[in-house]
């Protein structure tokens, strides 16, 4: 499903040279549900770039679905974001001024989905997320994690085949967090959609079943979770606090 | 991805921003209406200056004479106009409807305390045919005024209102330098050419004038002399043809041969006519050019703001890219948005520069005239500058790539 092969990826800024990932082999088969870690800088949303087909590695090979994505035109890229790629970014990135339901339905737009197909389909997916009745809210009108609710239904509604999460619960509250993993989870179960989810919170990273590790642009762990946690399980301080009680 | 929805994704982006879309359209909207103003305004000066001077005669042809070079190093001399001339074209020219001589001079007219320099002008009685003057009250100067060298006087519109100022001036006595004249008649209104008004003059009888007012200036060697000759010719086919018979007769009557250069000018109305047309189309388009420049600036307007456009909505883009928009799609959108804010500039720009033309008609100081190639003209050309100057900021949009887009603050 995505497979990294030797992926480097160099930025220059202005004179120096920002290794940002450094000799990657990475393997994600189809329908798992991944948590990426890490210090801020290691490398992980160049990683997400890169599985997203925003960017492109500058050495190495990087294929999906078996594809090496460096030969894809610009035009062939633009149609794997909008057809197999869900992406949902931590500041949620809605169109300000743009209500809920046309943010929804935007990758629709640029996929040539017409009409009506194109507005049942963007309110389905706002009733996935639990937002059917705020569809003509314009994102100033929403909370933090309503917000990043319609960006998850925007990254769902053209039905990928995988969803990527950058940090999409740093500009919220914990209990919001947890709300939005369980969201993540319940898709994975109900769609078997690839998820990759990156985070700083080592509770949220624990709800997937695999946690890979970035330092410096190199992957420094990779393990399975045995057990999963389920949504709505209380974090163990909390859990700490309600003991002593 | 139709056009269609490109076009509905321009609108909903412009909508959003009513502001910035409508502070971009102003420059347009500015420009388009002063070309549509100022050349409306140029086209009316031009129709206005045209049926005027039509007004003044149709066919009409006239004799003055012009200063020539005889030789080199000699200063320019003037031949004057002799009355023989006039009685040798009278004779031998055809196809003509009516000649007219005049002798012209500036003189005191005084009505009692009220004085002012007029233009005295001495005619026969085929100055009114020929210059197509109708008389309003009373008769015009007749062949018995000449002969009996009356003094009375026909007075302009204008003339007879700056004198009398409202009284009849219909048998009231005038002195032009001290002589008295009697009013016999007042002239209808025929309106200004724009050059010099055709309702201030001060009409005699030629042989009057010359034995009482014009005095030595009048006489060349003993012979009299004339300002003008003034011929309509019977149709305006014929008007080439009696030019040259005028000219033939003059160098007969002054012995000059055909290589000396003629020092008289013979011109027919339609000749001035379209020197005039020529000088107000120039200045039409003089005025239009100027105009051309503010629409020029406004289109850098329109590349100004819809480059900041480009930069303030940079992640914008980043994240219409992310969710798969085409190059092509995210540079029609910024194309057909500027299109769109010029060509709607464009349509209240024409309706303001109209609206302008309609206001400076309401003053009464000219009549303008908005013409529709003018209107096609302003709006295509704002479609241009809209497409010529959005297509650099949407090349821009396009290029960006979406991760350095999205990462843009």
């Amino acid at each position: 499903m995505i497979e990294f092969e030797n992926v480097t990826k160099i930025y220059r800024m202005g004179q120096s040279k920002v290794i940002a990932l450094d000799d990657i082999n990475l393997k994600i088969e189809a329908g798992e549900m991944v948590a990426v870690m890490g210090p801020s800088g290691s490398g992980k949303s160049t990683l997400m770039a890169i599985i997203g087909c925003l960017d492109i590695p500058s050495k190495g090979v990087y294929r999906l679905e078996g594809q090496p994505v460096e030969k894809l035109s610009d035009n062939q890229l633009a149609q794997v974001r909008s057809r197999k790629v869900g992406f949902v970014f931590q500041q949620f990135n809605l169109l300000p001024r743009t209500d809920a339901l046309e943010n929804v339905m935007l990758p629709l737009l640029y996929d040539g989905v017409h009409g009506k197909l194109r507005t049942e389909k963007a309110k389905a997916a706002l009733e996935v997320v639990g937002l059917a009745d705020r569809m003509h809210h314009k994102p100033n009108q929403l909370s933090g994690g309503e917000q990043q609710r319609v960006a998850i239904a925007r990254a769902l509604v053209n039905e990928p085949t995988i969803l990527l999460a950058d940090e999409p619960t740093g500009n919220l509250d914990t209990k919001t967090g947890e709300d939005i993993i369980g969201l993540f989870q319940k898709l994975h179960e109900e769609t078997g959609q690839t998820v990759v989810y990156v985070t700083h919170d080592a509770f949220i990273a624990r709800h997937t079943q695999r946690i890979i590790r970035l330092v410096d642009g190199k992957i420094i762990s990779d393990e399975t979770v045995a057990h999963p946690l389920a949504a709505g399980t209380p974090r163990p301080e909390e859990a700490l606090i309600g003991q002593s009680v | 991805m139709n056009l269609l929805e490109n076009i509905r994704i321009s609108f909903r982006a412009l909508a959003a921003n009513k502001l910035r879309s409508g502070l971009t359209m102003l420059g347009i909207i500015i420009g388009v209406a002063a070309v549509v103003a100022l050349m409306s305004i140029g086209r009316g000066a031009t129709r206005s200056v045209t049926s005027r001077v039509e007004g003044l005669g149709s066919n009409l042809i006239s004799v003055t004479s012009a200063r020539v070079v005889r030789q080199a190093g000699v200063a320019a001399q003037s031949t004057p106009l002799y009355y023989s001339d006039y009685q040798a074209i009278a004779q031998d020219v055809t196809d003509v409807n009516g000649i007219s001589p005049t002798y012209q001079t500036g003189a005191q007219v005084a009505y009692g305390a009220n004085q002012s320099q007029f233009t005295i002008t001495g005619a026969e009685p085929a100055f009114a045919t020929v210059q197509a003057y109708t008389v309003a009250q009373g008769r015009f100067i007749t062949f018995a005024d000449n002969s009996a060298e009356s003094r009375v006087v026909v007075l302009g519109s204008q003339t007879a209102t700056d004198l009398f100022s409202g009284l009849n001036p219909m048998g009231r006595d005038i002195t032009i330098n001290g002589i008295n004249f009697t009013v016999v008649g007042v002239l209808a209104s025929k309106g200004s050419t724009g050059f010099f008004s055709t309702d201030e003059v001060v009409i005699i009888p030629l042989e009057t004038g010359y034995s009482r007012i014009f005095g030595g200036r009048a006489l060349d060697n003993g012979k009299l002399t004339l300002s003008s000759i003034s011929l309509s010719a019977a149709n305006p086919n014929v008007v080439d043809t009696v030019i040259s018979q005028v000219e033939y007769v003059l160098r007969r009557e002054h012995r000059l041969t055909l290589n000396e250069t003629l020092p008289f000018s013979v011109s027919s109305q339609s000749q001035a006519l379209s020197t005039i047309t020529s000088i107000t189309g120039t200045l039409t388009a003089f005025l239009g050019a100027i105009a051309g420049i503010s629409l020029f600036v406004g289109g850098i307007g329109i590349m100004n703001i819809m480059l900041v456009s480009v930069r303030e909505r940079t992640r914008e883009i980043g994240l219409r890219k992310a969710v798969g928009a085409r190059r092509s799609v995210i540079l029609m959108q910024f194309i057909v948005e500027t299109i769109t804010l010029s060509l709607v500039g464009g349509i209240l720009g024409i309706s303001l520069g109209a609206a302008i033309a309609g206001v400076v008609t309401l003053t009464g100081l000219i009549t303008t005239y908005v013409s529709l190639d003018v209107i096609l003209y302003s709006f295509f050309f704002a479609a241009l500058v809209g497409l010529f100057f959005g297509i650099y900021p949407a090349y821009q949009a396009a290029s960006l790539r979406p991760i350095e887009a999205l990462r843009y603050e």
